[in-house]
């Protein structure tokens, strides 16, 4: 047991020391320029060579690579994460304010895909070559093949514009003051950036888990369950869903990264104020302490995930908890 | 059905040969009574020919063809008796239990006539028969599920939800249990902590929890020592000695004759003999080349392979 924490730990470090370098080595190399990404054009055009000298200065264009990212280090080994560029406040401000949307975001989808998705591919699966089967399947496919950004703008045009159900953006009403803004008003604006991420997730899910019923249901115990004279559905409930649950935890967790990236996508589409959409703004300004903020959040969420799914594997397979030798 | 019990239940013991198989006189055949009988059982699949060239069109419409792999095979167990399938592996003695059991993969053509204690069965009928009259031995551990310890597996999840059966089904599985040697504490283990001679008693176990007259067993003995295997083999003649029947399919022909009461021999598909093991003192009792062959690869008899012109000669 210690030997497993400690070596997550180092896992843990490396990936972090990892993330954090190549998003710096990343940023100094784009073409983007803090200054010509932070003022705008025409404002540029007009500035004076003294204003610009002084910009340059007060954003660290011209410092070397490797003393801004021993910078960075230094401050973080400090707890401190730095300063955005673009929102001009401390990134840990900026990251908690916009996690909280995305969390909320991101924990509906999550457990939406996650929840129907091995519904569907469990039902799929048992019943192979079914209506219900190619039904799911075609579902699957096409949102499997489907890029995320687009789904999101044909639920916007379709349920947003169209309809007019749900607001075309943001986390709240448009000119309202925060104070007045209502649990309700937070739901109705996240509702359809959430269904869309739930909706994209799902194929991933119902593929994986159909494919495992299919494995599950071939198997010499499925069929001995069946030659004693259970009926089909009771091997399912008793055999399948124990069987399939494993697969299903890895699955679900590695989903974790795939949702988060879906996130950034999303909430651009719908202009949702959280992580993703803050890391798409850091990416285009420049702002490098913000992204590599981001980016360590991001790791952390997505480590934890599968760490997760790998103490969870190990509670619930005997042959792992009880330490099988032989086969 | 005309054909079957009816006549065969006044004069089936004065027939030197009936239904494709023969007796000898000293042989036990109690009764007369045909638990299981199965004529002319054909199983064939669909399948596609290897892709033509030419295209997606031609992709489409490859042409199907069908492959026999059981062809008209005809075999009977009698209550009381050990009937042993015998022949090569990989010759299709499982795809016989799976008919008999009434488990056919979906590509899967079947024809041919099953009864069971006289009634002609259909493909619902062999369904509800499972672990209602039929149960079915499987070959390894494999057949037991990973995750679930074995007690809750013995006792299966036929009960209808009533807490007195449940209770009865766990009762009768601790019985058997002691019966075979098993401790309470294999009820605790999952699959993979049985050593092989546990496994097999445990499977065992799951058979006759549901009290079968029939028990197919599918080479229940690979992997075991001798002395687990004689054993194995014994507790299904101990079954048969107790009024049930045993479809014994096996690929070891010493061990089938050893328990046996009839011997079916399978080659290619189909049962070409279907004799008394009296019949193998001597070549002389045996019909068929095959089983003459068989005779002489029996080590007693100079390991003599079976020789492939001899075969089909």
């Amino acid at each position: 047991m210690p030997r497993f924490i400690a070596g997550n730990l180092a896992k843990f470090a490396l990936l972090m020391a990892a993330t954090s370098f190549v998003v710096f080595f990343l940023v100094s190399a784009s073409p983007v320029d803090p200054l010509s990404a932070n003022v705008g054009q025409a404002a540029l055009a007009n500035l004076s060579d003294e204003r610009r000298v002084a910009l340059e200065a007060h954003w660290g264009a011209g410092v070397p690579f490797w003393e801004r990212y021993g910078a960075w280090i230094s401050g973080l080994a400090q707890g401190d994460l730095g300063t955005s560029l673009r929102f001009n406040a401390p990134v840990a401000d900026v990251i908690a304010q916009r996690a909280l949307n995305s969390c909320a975001l991101m924990a509906i989808a999550w457990v939406a895909s996650g929840v129907f998705g091995f519904v569907l591919g469990v039902a799929a699966g048992a019943r192979r070559g079914s209506k219900l089967d190619r039904a799911v399947k075609a579902y699957c496919f096409i949102l499997a093949a489907s890029p995320t950004f687009w789904v999101a703008l044909i639920m916007l045009i379709v349920f947003g514009v169209g309809l007019g159900w749900f607001p075309i953006g943001f986390s709240q009403p448009i000119g309202r003051a925060a104070a007045d803004v209502t649990f309700l008003d937070a739901l109705h604006h996240l509702a359809l950036p959430a269904f869309t991420l739930s909706l994209v997730g799902v194929a991933n899910i119902a593929l994986h888990t159909r494919e495992k019923t299919i494995d599950v249901m071939a198997s010499p115990y499925v069929r001995f369950a069946l030659a004693r004279g259970e009926s089909k559905l009771s091997v399912i409930l008793h055999h399948g869903l124990r069987n399939l649950a494993l697969p299903a935890i890895t699955i679900q967790f590695a989903q974790v990264s795939e949702i988060f990236g879906g996130s950034v996508l999303v909430e651009q589409v719908f202009s949702y104020p959280g992580l993703g959409q803050a890391a798409v703004t850091a990416g285009i300004g420049g702002d490098a302490a913000l992204l590599a903020g981001i980016a360590l959040v991001s790791a952390v969420i997505v480590f934890g995930g599968n760490l997760t799914a790998n103490v969870v594997y190990g509670l619930v397979d005997p042959q792992i908890r009880k330490g099988a030798h032989h086969a | 059905m005309e054909r079957g019990t009816q006549r065969t239940h006044q004069d089936h013991q004065s027939q030197e040969v009936h239904h494709h198989h023969s007796h000898a006189p000293h042989q036990a055949h109690p009764g007369g009574h045909h638990l299981l009988q199965v004529e002319g059982l054909t199983v064939s699949f669909r399948m596609y020919e290897d892709a033509p060239a030419g295209g997606l069109r031609a992709f489409l419409n490859a042409p199907q063809r069908t492959v026999d792999v059981v062809h008209d095979l005809s075999i009977s167990v009698h209550a009381g008796e050990v009937v042993a399938v015998v022949g090569a592996s990989g010759s299709g003695k499982t795809l016989l239990a799976d008919s008999i059991l009434g488990l056919f993969e979906p590509n899967a053509l079947v024809t041919g006539t099953i009864w069971y204690n006289g009634e002609r069965q259909t493909a619902e009928g062999l369904r509800a028969l499972r672990g209602r009259g039929i149960s079915f031995v499987p070959q390894s551990v494999a057949c037991l599920d990973p995750l679930m310890r074995v007690g809750k597996q013995v006792r299966g999840f036929r009960h209808a939800g009533g807490r007195a059966e449940a209770e009865a089904r766990a009762r009768r599985q601790r019985e058997l249990f002691a019966r075979y040697g098993l401790g309470p504490e294999v009820e605790r283990l999952y699959p993979f902590q049985l050593s092989g001679g546990m496994a097999r008693r445990v499977l065992l176990c799951c058979a006759l929890m549901d009290a079968p007259q029939l028990i197919i067993a599918d080479e229940p003995t690979p992997g075991l020592n001798e002395e687990l295997a004689l054993q194995a083999v014994q507790d299904l003649r101990d079954f048969a000695n107790g009024g049930g029947g045993v479809m014994l399919i096996t690929h070891d022909v010493e061990l089938a004759l050893r328990v046996a009461d009839r011997i079916a021999v399978f080659q290619d598909g189909t049962v070409v003999e279907e004799t008394s093991v009296a019949a193998f003192a001597s070549p002389e009792g045996l019909r068929h080349p095959f089983t003459r062959a068989l005779w002489r690869a029996l080590p007693e008899h100079g390991f003599a392979a079976p020789v492939e012109e001899g075969v089909h000669a």
